[in-house]
C-alpha cells in the first residue's frame, strides 16, 4: 500500500546554531523536556558570539544522557568511556596546545565514575571547560543513584529515598584548585550562555554545573511532575548569589538552589607552570611540545 | 621516514631494557607519554621523563592507569605518537581504553614490564602472565599487535617497530616484556638517526567537508585526520559508522567489528615474525618468546647433547601469533615444548595450530624467576620419546 503525504510548503530556514551541530544526526535522543539540549544550545551559542577558531575547538564526552553532546556538536568531538573524558581531554590538550578542549558530560559521567580525574585536573589546572549537567540521577541506564542525589530523593537504586550524602561540586571544583566555577540551571539561558562564553574566554580549569531536568526519571521516581513543573521549581526556588562561599552550595531535595559564579580568578595553567619551569630549570636546552602538537611530519 | 635526531641517542650503551624501551620510543618519535609508577616498569618513564623537555616531548604523570591510558588515546588524536607504560595491575586498569583504542583505531603503544601475578603478585620479580590478558583482556572483539623482546637492544629495536606498527595499522601495540628484560643491564648499540626508520602518522588528503573517519574504500584501515585541522570529525567507542556516528544495529556491528578483526587477521602474514633455528628434521621444536627463549637455549643445547633432533621457533611478533607455521611444523615433529612464565598461555595457541597432529608439552612456571634448564632439557627429551 502507498501513503501519499500532501506536504503544505515550507519556508525552509536554518536554526541560526545549526552550522555548530550536526544536523543529519538530529532528532536527538533526550527525551522532551530534558535541560540538556538546552546546555548544547547555551554552549553553541557562546561559541558563536565568542567567535572562536571552531577549527581549533574539540569536544569530549564520557558516558550517558550528557554523554551524548559530543556526537551533536560539529566540532572536533570524542565520545570516550565512561568516566574518563577529563583524561582523554587531557591528552588533547597536551598533545595539542593551541586546542581550545571542552568537556561536556554529567553528573555520573563526571563526578562517579570519574571523580578522581575531576579532582587531579583541577589540582593540575588543565586548561580545560569542563560543563557538568546535573540532573541528579543516571538517566541513560534508568534512574540509579547518584554521587548528586540529593538527601531523601527516591533513584531505582534507592527505592526507600537517598540516604547518600551528595556532593556539592563547585565546592569540590573550587577546593581542588579550579579558576572558574560557576552554577546555573538550564532555565537560566542567558546566564548560562555568558558563562560558557566567560568560561571559553578563561584559562585553566573552568568548571560549570547545569542543573538540568530529568522528566523521565528523577522527575517520575520523585513525583516531581514534567520537566516543566522542574523549571517553575528552578523558577521559584533558585536564588543568584555571586561569589557565595562553596561550602554553601550543598544541594538539598527541593530547596533552594544557589547559582552564580562563585570563583573567576587566575592561576598559571599546567602548560605555563610546566613551560616556565623548564625554561628556568634546562634554560636553552628546553625544547617545548610545538603548540601544533608534537607530530614528526612525514 | 628517517626518525628525528632530536630523540635518537646514536652510540653504544650499556642499558637495561626499561631504558632501552624508552631510548626506542623516543627514536620512534613517540613526544607525549601518561603513566602511573608501577614496578617493574617505572624505569621506561624515568628515562623519558628525563629527556622528553630537550625534544618537544611532554610526559605527564597520571593520577592512575586508567587516566594514562585514556590521555594517550586522546593526545594520539593531535597526530602526536604517545605511549604509555605498566605491569600487571596496571595493565588490566589499562584495559578499558585499550578497547577505547581498538575501536576508535587509535595508534598507540602500551608497554607491560611483566611481573608475577595475580593481583599485586611478585612486583619486583619476573612473570609472562600476561600474555592471553593481551589478547583478550579488554571486553568484545577486537584485534591487537603484541610483541616481546628477549634482550635491552630488542627492547630498543622493538619498540620502533610497535610504534610503526602501530602507526601502519592503526591500533594499540602492546609490548608485553617482562621483568628481567626490563631490568637485565646489556650493551645497547643505538644507530645514527637516519639509519633508524620510523612511519609517521600519515594525515588523510581527503579535504574536510569530503572526509569520513571510518570510511576505508576497500582497504583495511582508514585515512586519519587529527583534531584542530578542520575537519570537524565524530568518532566514538559505540559501534559505528563510516562517519563515526553511533549505529545501534546488527548489520553496523557487522561492518564495524568485522573489520577491525580482519584488518589484523587478513594481514598477519606481513605481521608475524619471528626466529627459526633448526627445525628441518627435528623431532622436537621448542616455542618460547622474551626472557625464556634464553634461558631455553641452555636446556635446547642440554638435551642435544642427548642426543634429541630440537628445533627452535622464538616468537617476535606474539600476535598475531604465527598459525601458518606452527601447523605446517606439526606435520613433520613429534612434538612442541613450551616453556613459559605461566601455567600455559601461549601454549594454548600452539596446541590450537598443531591441531592434534603434534603434541604442545607446556613447561610452566609460576613466577618471581626463570626456568631450571634442566627442567626445559628433561622435558624435550620426554616429548622425543
Amino acid at each position: 500500500m502507498t501513503t501519499v503525504t500532501q506536504q503544505t510548503e515550507m519556508v525552509a530556514e536554518e536554526h541560526p546554531i545549526a552550522p555548530y551541530l550536526r544536523m543529519d544526526r538530529i532528532p536527538h535522543i533526550w527525551c522532551p523536556t530534558c535541560g540538556i539540549g538546552t546546555a548544547v544550545k547555551c554552549f553553541a551559542t557562546a561559541l558563536q558570539e565568542t567567535g572562536v577558531d571552531l577549527d581549533k575547538t574539540a569536544v569530549v564526552s564520557g558516558i550517558g544522557c550528557t554523554g551524548r553532546a559530543a556526537g551533536y556538536m560539529k566540532l572536533d568531538a570524542f565520545h570516550s568511556t565512561h568516566g574518563r573524558a577529563i583524561p582523554f581531554a587531557t591528552g588533547l590538550k597536551l598533545g595539542r596546545p593551541e586546542l581550545l578542549v571542552t568537556v561536556f558530560s554529567g553528573d555520573g559521567d563526571l563526578a562517579g565514575i570519574g571523580g578522581n580525574h575531576f579532582i587531579h585536573a583541577a589540582r593540575r589546572n588543565i586548561d580545560l571547560l569542563v560543563i557538568l549537567v546535573n540532573n541528579f540521577i543516571y538517566g541513560m541506564t534508568g534512574g540509579q543513584n547518584a554521587p548528586t542525589t540529593p538527601l531523601t530523593a527516591r533513584s531505582s537504586t534507592m527505592p526507600y529515598g537517598n540516604f547518600e550524602r551528595p556532593f556539592n561540586l563547585p565546592h569540590l571544583a573550587a577546593s581542588c584548585g579550579a579558576t572558574y566555577v560557576a552554577r546555573w540551571t538550564s532555565l537560566h539561558i542567558r546566564r548560562l550562555t555568558k558563562s560558557f562564553k566567560e568560561g571559553i574566554e578563561r584559562k585553566g580549569f573552568r568548571f560549570i554545573e547545569v542543573i538540568a531536568p530529568c522528566s523521565t526519571l528523577y522527575a517520575r521516581l520523585n513525583k516531581l511532575g514534567t520537566g516543566f513543573n522542574l523549571m517553575r521549581f528552578y523558577h521559584d526556588n533558585a536564588e543568584i548569589c555571586h561569589g557565595a562561599d562553596t561550602r554553601d552550595l550543598d544541594i538539598d531535595f527541593q530547596n533552594k538552589l544557589i547559582c552564580g559564579k562563585f570563583v573567576d580568578e587566575e592561576r598559571p595553567t599546567f602548560l605555563e607552570c610546566m613551560h616556565e619551569h623548564y625554561k628556568k630549570i634546562l634554560g636553552d636546552r628546553y625544547v617545548p611540545i610545538p603548540p601544533e602538537g608534537g607530530m614528526i611530519h612525514g | 621516514m628517517k626518525a628525528d635526531p632530536a630523540g635518537v641517542l646514536t652510540g653504544a650503551h650499556y642499558l637495561d631494557g626499561d631504558f632501552a624501551c624508552g631510548e626506542g620510543a623516543m627514536a620512534a618519535g613517540c613526544r607525549f607519554t601518561a603513566g602511573y609508577p608501577i614496578t617493574p616498569s617505572t624505569e621506561v618513564v624515568e628515562r623519558i621523563a628525563r629527556r622528553f623537555p630537550m625534544m618537544g616531548g611532554l610526559f605527564i604523570q597520571m593520577e592512575d592507569e586508567l587516566a594514562s591510558m585514556a590521555a594517550i588515546v586522546g593526545a594520539s588524536w593531535t597526530g602526536t605518537k604517545s605511549l604509555t607504560v605498566t605491569s600487571g595491575p596496571g595493565f588490566s586498569l589499562m584495559m578499558e581504553n585499550i578497547g577505547l583504542a581498538a575501536m576508535m583505531e587509535t595508534p598507540c603503544v602500551v608497554v607491560n614490564v611483566q611481573r608475577g601475578g595475580p593481583s599485586t603478585g611478585l612486583p619486583t620479580m619476573t612473570g609472562q602472565a600476561d600474555m592471553m590478558q593481551a589478547r583478550w583482556g579488554s571486553h568484545g572483539d577486537y584485534e591487537i599487535i603484541a610483541l616481546s623482546p628477549q634482550s635491552p637492544q630488542e627492547a630498543f629495536n622493538l619498540t620502533i617497530d610497535a610504534f610503526n606498527l602501530s602507526e601502519i595499522y592503526r591500533v594499540p601495540v602492546l609490548f608485553m616484556m617482562d621483568e628481567c628484560v626490563g631490568h637485565m643491564t646489556e650493551k645497547v648499540v643505538i644507530p645514527p638517526a637516519e639509519e633508524i626508520e620510523i612511519m609517521p602518522r600519515k594525515l588523510t588528503s581527503v579535504p574536510p567537508g569530503e572526509y569520513w573517519p571510518y570510511h576505508v574504500n576497500g582497504k583495511y584501515v582508514p585515512e586519519f585526520a587529527r583534531a584542530g585541522d578542520g575537519y570537524r570529525f565524530h568518532t566514538t567507542g559505540l559501534t559505528h559508522d563510516e562517519r563515526g556516528y553511533p549505529d545501534m544495529s546488527a548489520a553496523c556491528q557487522e561492518k564495524c567489528v568485522r573489520r577491525l578483526v580482519e584488518k589484523i587477521k587478513n594481514n598477519a602474514d606481513k605481521i608475524v615474525r619471528f626466529d627459526e633455528e633448526d627445525t628441518e628434521g627435528a623431532d622436537v621444536v621448542v616455542v618460547s618468546y622474551g626472557i625464556t627463549a634464553r634461558v631455553a637455549r641452555m636446556g635446547i643445547s642440554l638435551a642435544r647433547k642427548k642426543g634429541v633432533k630440537v628445533g627452535v621457533i622464538r616468537l617476535i611478533v606474539v600476535w598475531p601469533f604465527p598459525e601458518k607455521r606452527i601447523r605446517e611444523l606439526a606435520g613433520n615433529i613429534k612434538a612442541f615444548v613450551v616453556p613459559e612464565i605461566n601455567y600455559g598461555q601461549m601454549v594454548l595457541e600452539v596446541e590450537r595450530c598443531a591441531a592434534g597432529q603434534a603434541s604442545a608439552i607446556c613447561v610452566p612456571h609460576g613466577g618471581g624467576g626463570v626456568h631450571d634448564p634442566n627442567d626445559i632439557c628433561e622435558a624435550i627429551v620426554r616429548a622425543a620419546k
